[in-house]
Protein backbone atom coordinates (compact mmCIF):
# COMPACT_ATOMS: atom_id res chain seq x y z
CA UNK A 1 0.00 0.00 0.00
CA UNK A 2 0.97 3.47 -0.56
CA UNK A 3 1.73 5.49 1.91
CA UNK A 4 1.97 9.28 2.99
CA UNK A 5 5.13 10.07 3.48
CA UNK A 6 6.41 11.92 6.97
CA UNK A 7 8.39 14.83 7.01
CA UNK A 8 9.82 16.97 9.83
CA UNK A 9 9.74 20.67 9.25
CA UNK A 10 12.39 22.62 11.55
CA UNK A 11 13.87 25.45 12.07
CA UNK A 12 17.28 25.55 13.76
CA UNK A 13 19.44 28.75 14.95
CA UNK A 14 18.67 31.97 16.48
CA UNK A 15 16.90 34.11 13.57
CA UNK A 16 12.86 34.15 14.16
CA UNK A 17 11.47 34.05 11.11
CA UNK A 18 9.15 31.44 10.40
CA UNK A 19 6.84 32.34 7.42
CA UNK A 20 8.98 30.46 5.25
CA UNK A 21 8.40 26.87 7.01
CA UNK A 22 4.88 27.20 7.55
CA UNK A 23 4.40 28.01 4.30
CA UNK A 24 6.40 25.13 3.73
CA UNK A 25 4.30 22.65 5.85
CA UNK A 26 0.83 23.95 4.51
CA UNK A 27 2.50 22.73 1.01
CA UNK A 28 3.49 19.69 1.98
CA UNK A 29 0.41 19.00 3.60
CA UNK A 30 -1.54 19.79 0.76
CA UNK A 31 0.35 17.66 -1.24
CA UNK A 32 -1.10 15.00 1.11
CA UNK A 33 2.06 14.59 3.49
CA UNK A 34 1.78 13.89 7.13
CA UNK A 35 3.70 17.42 8.02
CA UNK A 36 5.39 17.77 11.72
CA UNK A 37 6.09 20.99 12.84
CA UNK A 38 8.52 21.95 15.64
CA UNK A 39 8.86 25.63 15.79
CA UNK A 40 11.57 28.00 15.77
CA UNK A 41 14.93 27.76 17.49
CA UNK A 42 15.54 23.84 17.40
CA UNK A 43 18.79 22.71 18.40
CA UNK A 44 20.64 20.18 15.57
CA UNK A 45 20.32 17.79 18.99
CA UNK A 46 16.59 18.62 19.19
CA UNK A 47 15.78 17.65 15.40
CA UNK A 48 17.73 14.67 15.44
CA UNK A 49 15.56 13.38 18.40
CA UNK A 50 12.10 14.74 17.00
CA UNK A 51 13.14 12.83 13.75
CA UNK A 52 13.73 9.58 15.81
CA UNK A 53 10.60 9.29 18.10
CA UNK A 54 8.56 10.48 14.44
CA UNK A 55 10.24 7.68 12.60
CA UNK A 56 10.29 10.17 9.64
CA UNK A 57 11.14 9.91 5.74
CA UNK A 58 12.51 13.22 5.51
CA UNK A 59 13.23 16.71 7.48
CA UNK A 60 13.48 19.85 5.87
CA UNK A 61 15.49 22.07 7.36
CA UNK A 62 14.68 26.70 7.25
CA UNK A 63 17.80 28.52 7.70
CA UNK A 64 17.54 32.19 7.14
CA UNK A 65 20.88 33.14 9.42
CA UNK A 66 23.33 32.04 7.32
CA UNK A 67 24.55 29.17 9.72
CA UNK A 68 23.89 26.22 7.41
CA UNK A 69 27.42 25.55 6.74
CA UNK A 70 27.84 24.94 10.59
CA UNK A 71 23.99 23.06 11.21
CA UNK A 72 23.46 20.93 8.52
CA UNK A 73 27.39 18.85 9.01
CA UNK A 74 25.71 18.68 12.52
CA UNK A 75 22.23 17.60 12.12
CA UNK A 76 23.43 15.08 9.42
CA UNK A 77 26.29 13.85 11.81
CA UNK A 78 23.91 13.28 14.24
CA UNK A 79 21.39 11.64 11.97
CA UNK A 80 24.29 9.17 10.95
CA UNK A 81 25.57 8.43 14.90
CA UNK A 82 21.67 7.12 15.83
CA UNK A 83 21.03 4.99 12.49
CA UNK A 84 18.72 7.28 11.14
CA UNK A 85 21.32 7.60 7.53
CA UNK A 86 17.85 6.66 5.67
CA UNK A 87 16.24 10.04 6.51
CA UNK A 88 16.59 12.54 3.75
CA UNK A 89 17.53 16.82 4.22
CA UNK A 90 16.43 19.00 2.40
CA UNK A 91 17.34 22.70 2.72
CA UNK A 92 15.48 25.64 2.46
CA UNK A 93 16.51 29.86 3.21
CA UNK A 94 19.15 32.35 1.85
CA UNK A 95 21.99 29.83 1.41
CA UNK A 96 24.90 31.09 -1.20
CA UNK A 97 25.58 29.69 -4.26
CA UNK A 98 28.79 28.82 -3.76
CA UNK A 99 28.08 26.41 -0.91
CA UNK A 100 25.84 24.41 -3.04
CA UNK A 101 28.39 22.24 -3.99
CA UNK A 102 29.55 21.20 -0.32
CA UNK A 103 25.75 20.97 0.60
CA UNK A 104 25.34 18.38 -2.23
CA UNK A 105 28.09 16.96 -1.06
CA UNK A 106 27.39 16.24 2.69
CA UNK A 107 24.71 14.61 1.50
CA UNK A 108 21.41 17.60 1.19
CA UNK A 109 19.22 15.90 -0.88
CA UNK A 110 17.62 19.55 -2.01
CA UNK A 111 18.45 23.63 -1.36
CA UNK A 112 15.69 25.74 -2.46
CA UNK A 113 16.40 29.63 -2.57
CA UNK A 114 13.74 32.32 -2.25
CA UNK A 115 10.87 32.00 -5.51
CA UNK A 116 10.76 28.87 -5.29
CA UNK A 117 7.02 27.86 -6.37
CA UNK A 118 6.25 25.45 -3.24
CA UNK A 119 4.70 22.97 -5.99
CA UNK A 120 8.50 22.02 -6.54
CA UNK A 121 9.04 21.95 -3.17
CA UNK A 122 6.53 19.23 -2.24
CA UNK A 123 7.81 17.23 -5.86
CA UNK A 124 10.92 17.62 -4.42
CA UNK A 125 10.29 16.01 -1.44
CA UNK A 126 8.55 13.48 -2.78
CA UNK A 127 11.42 12.51 -4.99
CA UNK A 128 14.03 12.34 -2.12
CA UNK A 129 11.56 9.77 -0.10
CA UNK A 130 10.72 8.05 -3.23
CA UNK A 131 12.48 5.48 -2.32
CA UNK A 132 11.51 5.16 1.08
CA UNK A 133 8.03 4.80 0.49
CA UNK A 134 8.31 0.90 -0.66
CA UNK A 135 9.58 0.25 2.92
CA UNK A 136 5.57 -0.32 3.52
CA UNK B 1 15.77 -0.12 4.36
CA UNK B 2 17.35 0.37 8.02
CA UNK B 3 20.71 -0.38 9.40
CA UNK B 4 20.20 -3.40 11.06
CA UNK B 5 16.68 -4.07 10.31
CA UNK B 6 15.24 -7.50 10.51
CA UNK B 7 12.70 -9.06 8.34
CA UNK B 8 9.68 -9.89 10.46
CA UNK B 9 7.96 -8.39 13.06
CA UNK B 10 8.74 -10.83 16.02
CA UNK B 11 12.38 -9.63 15.64
CA UNK B 12 11.48 -6.30 16.16
CA UNK B 13 8.99 -6.64 19.01
CA UNK B 14 12.20 -7.86 20.20
CA UNK B 15 14.27 -5.07 19.33
CA UNK B 16 11.66 -2.84 21.01
CA UNK B 17 11.60 -5.09 24.47
CA UNK B 18 15.46 -4.28 24.54
CA UNK B 19 14.82 -0.74 24.80
CA UNK B 20 15.68 0.54 21.54
CA UNK B 21 14.04 3.58 20.82
CA UNK B 22 14.42 3.46 16.62
CA UNK B 23 12.98 0.01 16.60
CA UNK B 24 10.02 1.53 18.79
CA UNK B 25 9.92 4.42 16.22
CA UNK B 26 9.84 2.18 13.16
CA UNK B 27 6.98 -0.37 14.56
CA UNK B 28 4.66 2.61 15.65
CA UNK B 29 4.80 3.27 11.55
CA UNK B 30 3.86 0.16 11.30
CA UNK B 31 0.99 -0.02 13.14
CA UNK B 32 0.11 2.92 12.20
CA UNK B 33 0.06 1.97 8.84
CA UNK B 34 -1.38 -1.49 9.45
CA UNK B 35 1.46 -3.99 7.83
CA UNK B 36 1.71 -7.51 8.57
CA UNK B 37 4.86 -7.20 10.17
CA UNK B 38 3.29 -4.55 12.51
CA UNK B 39 0.86 -6.67 13.35
CA UNK B 40 2.56 -9.42 13.87
CA UNK B 41 5.29 -7.39 16.80
CA UNK B 42 1.82 -5.93 18.49
CA UNK B 43 0.82 -9.57 19.30
CA UNK B 44 4.08 -11.19 20.33
CA UNK B 45 4.62 -7.78 22.46
CA UNK B 46 0.26 -7.53 23.52
CA UNK B 47 1.17 -10.16 26.84
CA UNK B 48 3.54 -6.92 28.24
CA UNK B 49 0.86 -4.75 28.11
CA UNK B 50 -1.14 -3.78 30.83
CA UNK B 51 1.02 -1.96 33.23
CA UNK B 52 0.72 1.67 32.04
CA UNK B 53 -1.54 4.39 33.59
CA UNK B 54 -2.87 5.45 30.46
CA UNK B 55 -4.16 9.60 30.30
CA UNK B 56 -6.45 10.73 27.76
CA UNK B 57 -6.57 14.91 27.89
CA UNK B 58 -9.36 16.15 25.31
CA UNK B 59 -11.19 19.34 24.97
CA UNK B 60 -12.19 21.90 22.45
CA UNK B 61 -9.20 23.65 20.24
CA UNK B 62 -7.03 26.17 21.66
CA UNK B 63 -7.56 25.22 25.78
CA UNK B 64 -4.28 24.45 25.89
CA UNK B 65 -4.45 21.10 26.04
CA UNK B 66 -0.55 20.61 24.06
CA UNK B 67 1.09 22.93 27.43
CA UNK B 68 -0.66 20.96 29.65
CA UNK B 69 0.44 17.79 28.62
CA UNK B 70 3.69 19.32 28.16
CA UNK B 71 3.39 20.43 32.30
CA UNK B 72 1.65 17.02 33.15
CA UNK B 73 4.78 15.00 31.75
CA UNK B 74 7.38 17.00 33.54
CA UNK B 75 5.58 17.00 36.68
CA UNK B 76 5.24 13.17 36.73
CA UNK B 77 9.46 13.00 35.66
CA UNK B 78 10.00 15.05 39.09
CA UNK B 79 7.71 12.91 40.93
CA UNK B 80 8.82 9.15 41.11
CA UNK B 81 5.86 7.05 41.94
CA UNK B 82 4.89 5.66 45.44
CA UNK B 83 7.12 2.90 46.56
CA UNK B 84 9.65 3.08 43.33
CA UNK B 85 12.95 4.70 43.53
CA UNK B 86 13.36 4.54 39.78
CA UNK B 87 11.76 8.00 38.05
CA UNK B 88 8.55 7.94 35.89
CA UNK B 89 8.74 6.78 32.08
CA UNK B 90 6.36 9.20 30.08
CA UNK B 91 5.19 8.73 26.36
CA UNK B 92 2.76 11.27 24.86
CA UNK B 93 0.64 10.23 21.64
CA UNK B 94 -0.43 13.33 20.00
CA UNK B 95 -3.26 13.18 17.50
CA UNK B 96 -4.10 16.53 15.09
CA UNK B 97 -6.23 16.21 12.35
CA UNK B 98 -5.83 14.63 8.75
CA UNK B 99 -6.54 17.36 6.24
CA UNK B 100 -10.04 15.83 4.01
CA UNK B 101 -8.95 17.18 1.14
CA UNK B 102 -5.66 16.17 0.64
CA UNK B 103 -4.87 13.66 3.39
CA UNK B 104 -2.08 15.47 4.51
CA UNK B 105 -1.66 16.79 7.94
CA UNK B 106 0.06 19.55 10.20
CA UNK B 107 1.29 17.73 13.05
CA UNK B 108 2.03 20.59 16.08
CA UNK B 109 1.54 19.68 19.15
CA UNK B 110 5.65 19.11 19.41
CA UNK B 111 5.82 23.28 19.33
CA UNK B 112 4.16 23.14 22.67
CA UNK B 113 6.33 20.22 24.09
CA UNK B 114 9.88 21.60 23.60
CA UNK B 115 10.56 21.26 27.67
CA UNK B 116 10.38 17.45 27.08
CA UNK B 117 13.45 17.83 24.43
CA UNK B 118 16.51 15.99 25.68
CA UNK B 119 14.59 14.00 28.02
CA UNK B 120 15.61 10.05 26.80
CA UNK B 121 12.46 9.39 29.51
CA UNK B 122 10.00 10.79 27.51
CA UNK B 123 8.70 9.75 24.26
CA UNK B 124 6.79 11.75 22.13
CA UNK B 125 5.01 10.82 18.87
CA UNK B 126 2.56 12.50 16.81
CA UNK B 127 -0.32 10.69 14.95
CA UNK B 128 -2.62 12.51 11.92
CA UNK B 129 -6.40 10.98 12.52
CA UNK B 130 -6.21 10.13 8.75
CA UNK B 131 -10.31 10.89 8.41
CA UNK B 132 -11.48 8.87 11.84
CA UNK B 133 -13.89 11.36 13.73
CA UNK B 134 -14.05 10.36 17.40
CA UNK B 135 -10.90 12.59 18.26
CA UNK B 136 -8.54 9.30 17.53
CA UNK B 137 -6.47 7.84 14.45
CA UNK B 138 -7.47 4.11 14.15
CA UNK B 139 -4.41 3.46 15.05
CA UNK B 140 -4.46 4.88 18.48
CA UNK B 141 -4.76 1.67 20.59
CA UNK B 142 -2.11 -0.28 18.64
CA UNK B 143 0.00 2.88 19.36
CA UNK B 144 -0.60 2.94 22.96
CA UNK B 145 -0.31 -0.84 23.24
CA UNK B 146 3.29 -0.77 21.77
CA UNK B 147 4.36 1.75 24.19
CA UNK B 148 2.63 0.20 27.15
CA UNK B 149 4.75 -3.25 26.22
CA UNK B 150 7.87 -0.90 25.91
CA UNK B 151 7.35 -0.15 29.39
CA UNK B 152 6.57 3.52 29.53
CA UNK B 153 5.11 4.18 33.08
CA UNK B 154 2.60 7.14 32.39
CA UNK B 155 0.81 7.82 28.48
CA UNK B 156 -0.56 10.48 27.86
CA UNK B 157 -2.81 10.67 24.71
CA UNK B 158 -4.03 14.04 23.41
CA UNK B 159 -6.92 14.41 20.81
CA UNK B 160 -7.88 16.22 17.99
CA UNK B 161 -9.23 19.62 18.98
CA UNK B 162 -12.68 17.96 20.23
CA UNK B 163 -15.80 19.83 21.11
CA UNK B 164 -18.96 17.78 21.95
CA UNK B 165 -19.27 13.99 20.96
CA UNK B 166 -15.40 13.44 20.36
CA UNK B 167 -15.49 10.75 23.04
CA UNK B 168 -13.52 7.40 21.54
CA UNK B 169 -10.76 8.93 24.16
CA UNK B 170 -12.77 7.66 26.94
CA UNK B 171 -12.38 3.73 25.37
CA UNK B 172 -8.91 3.94 25.28
CA UNK B 173 -7.56 5.80 27.98
CA UNK B 174 -7.62 5.28 31.63
CA UNK B 175 -8.32 8.33 33.30
CA UNK B 176 -9.87 10.81 31.31
CA UNK B 177 -9.01 14.74 31.48
CA UNK B 178 -11.19 16.73 29.27
CA UNK B 179 -9.88 20.55 28.98
CA UNK B 180 -11.50 23.80 29.15
CA UNK B 181 -10.87 27.43 29.17
CA UNK B 182 -12.53 30.79 30.22
CA UNK B 183 -14.93 32.30 27.35
CA UNK B 184 -15.50 29.31 25.49
CA UNK B 185 -19.45 29.60 24.94
CA UNK B 186 -22.31 29.85 27.64
CA UNK B 187 -22.92 27.08 30.45
CA UNK B 188 -25.44 25.11 28.19
CA UNK B 189 -22.33 24.31 26.30
CA UNK B 190 -21.10 22.41 29.20
CA UNK B 191 -24.62 20.38 29.26
CA UNK B 192 -24.63 18.91 25.84
CA UNK B 193 -24.22 15.02 25.67
CA UNK B 194 -20.88 13.76 25.59
CA UNK B 195 -17.85 15.75 26.32
CA UNK B 196 -18.34 16.10 29.86
CA UNK B 197 -19.92 12.30 30.67
CA UNK B 198 -16.73 11.47 29.68
CA UNK B 199 -14.34 13.50 31.92
CA UNK B 200 -12.84 11.40 35.32
CA UNK B 201 -11.21 14.73 35.90
CA UNK B 202 -12.40 18.50 34.52
CA UNK B 203 -9.52 21.27 33.70
CA UNK B 204 -10.43 24.93 33.69
CA UNK B 205 -7.09 25.81 31.97
CA UNK B 206 -5.75 29.66 31.28
CA UNK B 207 -7.93 29.98 34.50
CA UNK B 208 -5.69 33.45 34.78
CA UNK B 209 -7.94 34.71 32.11
CA UNK B 210 -11.75 36.81 33.32
CA UNK B 211 -14.34 34.58 34.04
CA UNK B 212 -12.45 31.24 34.55
CA UNK B 213 -14.43 31.45 37.99
CA UNK B 214 -18.01 31.66 35.96
CA UNK B 215 -16.62 28.59 33.62
CA UNK B 216 -15.78 26.34 36.79
CA UNK B 217 -18.71 27.23 38.45
CA UNK B 218 -21.11 26.04 35.64
CA UNK B 219 -19.27 22.74 35.06
CA UNK B 220 -19.77 22.16 39.09
CA UNK B 221 -23.39 22.93 38.30
CA UNK B 222 -23.56 20.61 34.79
CA UNK B 223 -21.74 17.50 37.02
CA UNK B 224 -24.29 18.19 40.04
CA UNK B 225 -27.44 17.88 37.08
CA UNK B 226 -25.83 15.46 36.20
CA UNK B 227 -25.67 13.63 39.46
CA UNK B 228 -29.10 14.60 40.37
CA UNK B 229 -30.92 13.11 36.84
CA UNK B 230 -28.57 9.88 36.94
CA UNK B 231 -28.68 8.76 40.19
CA UNK B 232 -27.69 5.28 39.51
CA UNK B 233 -25.25 3.96 37.28
CA UNK B 234 -27.05 1.34 34.69
CA UNK B 235 -25.31 -1.95 35.40
CA UNK B 236 -25.06 -3.39 31.90
CA UNK B 237 -24.00 -0.08 30.34
CA UNK B 238 -24.14 -0.69 26.52
CA UNK B 239 -20.52 -1.64 25.86
CA UNK B 240 -20.32 0.55 22.46
CA UNK B 241 -20.53 3.49 24.16
CA UNK B 242 -18.31 5.04 27.36
CA UNK B 243 -19.30 4.08 30.84
CA UNK B 244 -21.28 6.34 32.56
CA UNK B 245 -18.37 7.59 35.36
CA UNK B 246 -19.99 9.54 38.26
CA UNK B 247 -23.35 8.89 39.54
CA UNK B 248 -23.00 5.88 42.51
CA UNK B 249 -22.37 7.20 45.97
CA UNK B 250 -18.76 5.19 46.81
CA UNK B 251 -17.66 6.23 42.87
CA UNK B 252 -15.59 9.29 41.97
CA UNK B 253 -16.16 12.65 42.31
CA UNK B 254 -15.05 14.64 39.47
CA UNK B 255 -13.19 17.81 40.31
CA UNK B 256 -12.91 20.60 38.68
CA UNK B 257 -9.53 22.22 38.72
CA UNK B 258 -8.04 25.35 37.69
CA UNK B 259 -4.52 25.62 35.65
CA UNK B 260 -2.74 28.35 33.99
CA UNK B 261 0.14 25.68 32.16
CA UNK B 262 1.71 28.40 30.67
CA UNK B 263 3.10 29.53 34.23
CA UNK B 264 3.08 25.60 35.49
CA UNK B 265 -0.14 26.35 38.05
CA UNK B 266 -1.98 24.32 39.63
CA UNK B 267 -0.23 21.31 38.19
CA UNK B 268 0.81 19.47 41.57
CA UNK B 269 -2.84 19.02 42.33
CA UNK B 270 -3.50 17.88 38.95
CA UNK B 271 -0.65 15.21 39.47
CA UNK B 272 -2.37 14.12 42.39
CA UNK B 273 -6.07 14.03 41.19
CA UNK B 274 -4.53 11.76 38.02
CA UNK B 275 -2.29 10.05 40.46
CA UNK B 276 -5.77 9.72 43.01
CA UNK B 277 -7.77 8.39 40.21
CA UNK B 278 -5.53 5.58 39.62
CA UNK B 279 -5.68 4.59 43.01
CA UNK B 280 -9.50 4.73 43.03
CA UNK B 281 -10.06 2.37 39.59
CA UNK B 282 -7.85 0.05 41.28
CA UNK B 283 -9.57 0.17 44.61
CA UNK B 284 -12.93 0.19 43.35
CA UNK B 285 -12.53 -2.68 40.90
CA UNK B 286 -13.52 -0.31 38.13
CA UNK B 287 -9.97 -0.99 36.10
CA UNK B 288 -11.08 -3.96 35.76
CA UNK B 289 -14.33 -3.44 34.44
CA UNK B 290 -13.34 -0.74 31.94
CA UNK B 291 -10.83 -2.94 31.03
CA UNK B 292 -13.27 -5.32 29.89
CA UNK B 293 -15.49 -2.74 28.19
CA UNK B 294 -12.66 -1.37 26.81
CA UNK B 295 -11.38 -4.63 24.82
CA UNK B 296 -15.00 -5.25 23.78
CA UNK B 297 -15.67 -2.27 21.97
CA UNK B 298 -12.03 -2.57 20.65
CA UNK B 299 -12.56 -6.12 19.23
CA UNK B 300 -16.18 -5.34 17.68
CA UNK B 301 -14.51 -1.95 16.36
CA UNK B 302 -11.73 -4.78 14.76
CA UNK B 303 -14.76 -7.09 13.75
CA UNK B 304 -16.50 -4.56 12.04
CA UNK B 305 -13.32 -3.21 9.93
CA UNK B 306 -12.55 -7.57 9.21
CA UNK B 307 -15.93 -7.95 7.99
CA UNK B 308 -16.25 -4.63 5.46
CA UNK B 309 -12.60 -5.73 3.99
CA UNK B 310 -13.58 -8.92 4.17
CA UNK B 311 -16.91 -8.14 2.00
CA UNK B 312 -15.20 -5.42 -0.18
CA UNK B 313 -12.84 -7.90 -1.66
CA UNK B 314 -15.34 -10.38 -2.83
CA UNK B 315 -18.27 -7.81 -3.91
CA UNK B 316 -17.73 -7.03 -7.39
CA UNK B 317 -17.32 -3.16 -8.49
CA UNK B 318 -19.69 -3.71 -11.61
CA UNK B 319 -22.45 -4.64 -9.37
CA UNK B 320 -21.45 -1.78 -6.30
CA UNK B 321 -21.65 0.88 -9.37
CA UNK B 322 -25.13 -0.68 -10.74
CA UNK B 323 -26.39 -0.48 -7.29
CA UNK B 324 -25.19 3.13 -7.55
CA UNK B 325 -26.29 4.25 -10.87
CA UNK B 326 -29.94 2.91 -9.60
CA UNK B 327 -29.93 5.30 -6.37
CA UNK B 328 -28.60 8.04 -8.24
CA UNK B 329 -32.03 7.57 -10.73
CA UNK B 330 -33.94 6.89 -6.91
CA UNK B 331 -35.13 3.62 -8.33
CA UNK B 332 -33.94 2.42 -4.58
CA UNK B 333 -32.86 4.39 -1.62
CA UNK B 334 -29.41 3.70 -0.54
CA UNK B 335 -30.55 1.70 2.19
CA UNK B 336 -32.43 -0.90 0.41
CA UNK B 337 -29.00 -1.04 -2.37
CA UNK B 338 -26.43 -1.92 0.22
CA UNK B 339 -28.85 -4.10 1.75
CA UNK B 340 -29.58 -5.87 -1.68
CA UNK B 341 -25.91 -5.75 -2.05
CA UNK B 342 -24.92 -7.52 0.96
CA UNK B 343 -27.66 -10.44 0.47
CA UNK B 344 -25.99 -11.01 -3.13
CA UNK B 345 -22.93 -11.12 -2.24
CA UNK B 346 -23.40 -13.74 0.80
CA UNK B 347 -25.70 -15.59 -1.41
CA UNK B 348 -22.37 -16.10 -4.00
CA UNK B 349 -24.50 -14.53 -6.91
Amino acid sequence: MQRKPRVLIAKPGLDGHDRGAKIIARALRDAGMEVIYTGLRQTPEMIAEAALQEDVDAIGLSILSGAHMALVPKVLDLLRGQGQGHVRLLLGGIIPDDDLRALHEMGVAAVFGPGTRTDAVAQAFFTAVGEGLVRG
Amino acid sequence: MYEGESRGGSALAGRVRSGERLALARLLTLIENQTQDGLEALAALYPLTGKAHIIGVTGAPGTGKSTLVNELAQAFRRNPPDGRDKATTVAIVAVDPSSPFSGGAILGDRIRMRDLAGDSSVFIRSMASRGALGGLARGTAGVVEALDAAGFDKILIETVGAGQAEVDIARTAQTTLVVAAPGLGDDIQALKAGILEIADILVVNKADLPGAENTQRALRAALEMARVADPIAPSDPDPTHPTPRESTTDSWAVPVLATVATQGEGMEELLEAVVDHRRHLIDSGELVTRERARVRAEMQLLLRDLLAARFLERESDARFEAALERVLTRAVDPRQAVAQLVLETEAGV
